[in-house]
């Protein structure tokens, strides 16, 4: 079971990176929790600059950007093991 | 309802003389370039000159122009001010970004060269640049003991390259977008022109075939859409309502408000820019409709500086941020400044 919290103020890449993580967690078969972050200060205590982030099990993996979905699933198992 | 017919036809007719004039020649050029700096330019590059432990003083230079590549959308813009405030720099380039970043980005300089002449352009861009840097210096000197505080308890930024690079053949294609968007606008007359952009045009194209990944094409040519999507609707009720202006605010009330470049001018300028909410390059044409009204040029330039930097939806924003005391020195010192620049800059011209 891993955490994953989609950073960002509501821009249409934050919409898109969260459909995108749902599909890719489906996919790999991992039981995952979504949580929408749009608080501006918390966004920041992660320590990103450029909005949407990525952050499964509280690590940062991505921001600025949208990853590929390959990429979020190799996050997702990397995570679900440790 | 004579009146009505009247007004809703100023209206229309500015949108459909808009669409014509500007939408071919500036605004789609414009749109493709905007969407190639957010594919193509690396902005980890840009974003360690924010970090905590950058140069100072470089970082205030990079802050001040830094919106050409950053700021695209408005919408990064609050996000990355609040980093570079908490994790990164500080209070003082963090400010000099949120100030200059509107006025700076490619999308802006090149409208509001295109529908308010070139020298309200260039003078929009320089004063954005010379002022956020003034701006953020003397924000960074006011809360200088917090910020010396505030070093102990720093976050750890996340930063880590994101692959691109920016190398030649990517300024290369930028600057042939540039090229397009400087020869359609030029003045020169069409059995020049049009070649000429056609050339510049199979450029682009055979670059892109050439220089780049087919993946990379294809996130410009979405990224570019976005941007479109995003900005095209909001600007149009921009140019309508500007439309709606011309034809319902009386020119002697422009006149004796703003028609000449004095001190109070210029703060009835500011200040109502201040407070007043432009999305995305809205400013333009509204003040293209004030100037034709008879505003000043000064004034215009102070509406211009003061409008899309500060407005009360991002007040609030920013006291979220970085506190109600912080965000009214930031809202004084931007009216004192849009003021001193329209002044300055009605005087020279």
């Amino acid at each position: 079971m891993v955490t994953v919290k989609i950073l960002g103020t509501g821009c249409p890449n934050c919409r898109k990176l969260e459909a995108l993580a749902k599909e890719a967690a489906e996919e790999a078969g991992i039981e995952a929790v979504f949580q929408k972050v749009d608080d501006i200060n918390q966004i920041i205590s992660y320590g990103i600059f450029m909005t949407p982030g990525l952050v499964i099990n509280e690590t940062v993996h991505s921001s600025g950007k949208i990853p590929s979905k390959e990429q979020i699933k190799e996050w997702l198992l990397k995570e679900s093991q440790s | 309802m004579e009146m009505l017919i009247k007004v809703l036809n100023s209206g229309w007719q500015a949108l459909v003389e808009y669409l014509l004039q500007h939408t071919v020649t500036c605004l789609v050029p414009a749109f493709f370039i905007a969407g190639a700096i957010f594919t193509f330019i690396s902005r980890e590059a840009v974003l360690k000159y924010f970090g905590p432990n950058a140069n100072k003083l470089l970082a205030y230079g990079v802050a001040s122009v830094s919106g050409t590549i950053l700021a695209v959308c408005s919408c990064t813009v609050l996000p990355l001010f609040a980093g570079i405030f908490r994790v990164g720099a500080g209070i003082g380039p963090a400010i000099t970004f949120l100030y200059s970043g509107p006025a700076i980005n490619v999308l802006a300089i090149a409208y509001s060269a295109r529908l308010l002449g070139v020298e309200l352009g260039i003078a929009r861009a320089f004063g954005a640049v010379v002022f956020s840097i003034l701006i953020g210096l003397l924000m960074a000197f006011i809360y200088r003991k917090e910020e010396a505080a505030k070093k102990q308890n720093a976050i750890q930024p996340f930063l880590v390259a994101d692959g691109k690079t920016t190398d030649w053949h990517r300024l290369g294609m930028l600057s042939l977008m540039v090229a397009i968007l400087l020869t359609a606008t030029a003045k020169i007359s069409a059995p020049i022109k049009w070649p000429l952009v056609a050339l510049e045009i199979t450029g682009v194209i055979l670059a892109s075939k050439f220089w780049f990944e087919k993946e990379e094409i294809k996130t410009w040519i979405e990224e570019t859409r976005k941007l479109a999507y995003q900005i095209v609707p909001l600007l149009l009720i921009g140019v309508f309502l500007a439309g709606l202006i011309k034809a319902l605010l009386p020119p002697s009330w422009v006149a004796s408000f703003v028609g000449k470049n004095t001190v109070l001018a210029n703060l009835v300028a500011s200040l109502s820019g201040t407070l007043m909410y432009f999305a995305t390059l809205t400013e333009v044409p509204i003040i293209k409709a004030l100037l034709e009204l008879g505003m000043d040029k000064g004034p215009a330039l102070a509406l211009l500086l003061a409008g899309p930097a500060l407005s009360l939806p991002s007040m609030l924003a920013l006291g979220k941020i970085m506190g109600t005391r912080k965000t009214v020195a930031y809202v004084i010192l931007v009216v004192i400044f849009s003021t001193l620049a329209g002044y300055l800059y009605g005087m020279i011209t």
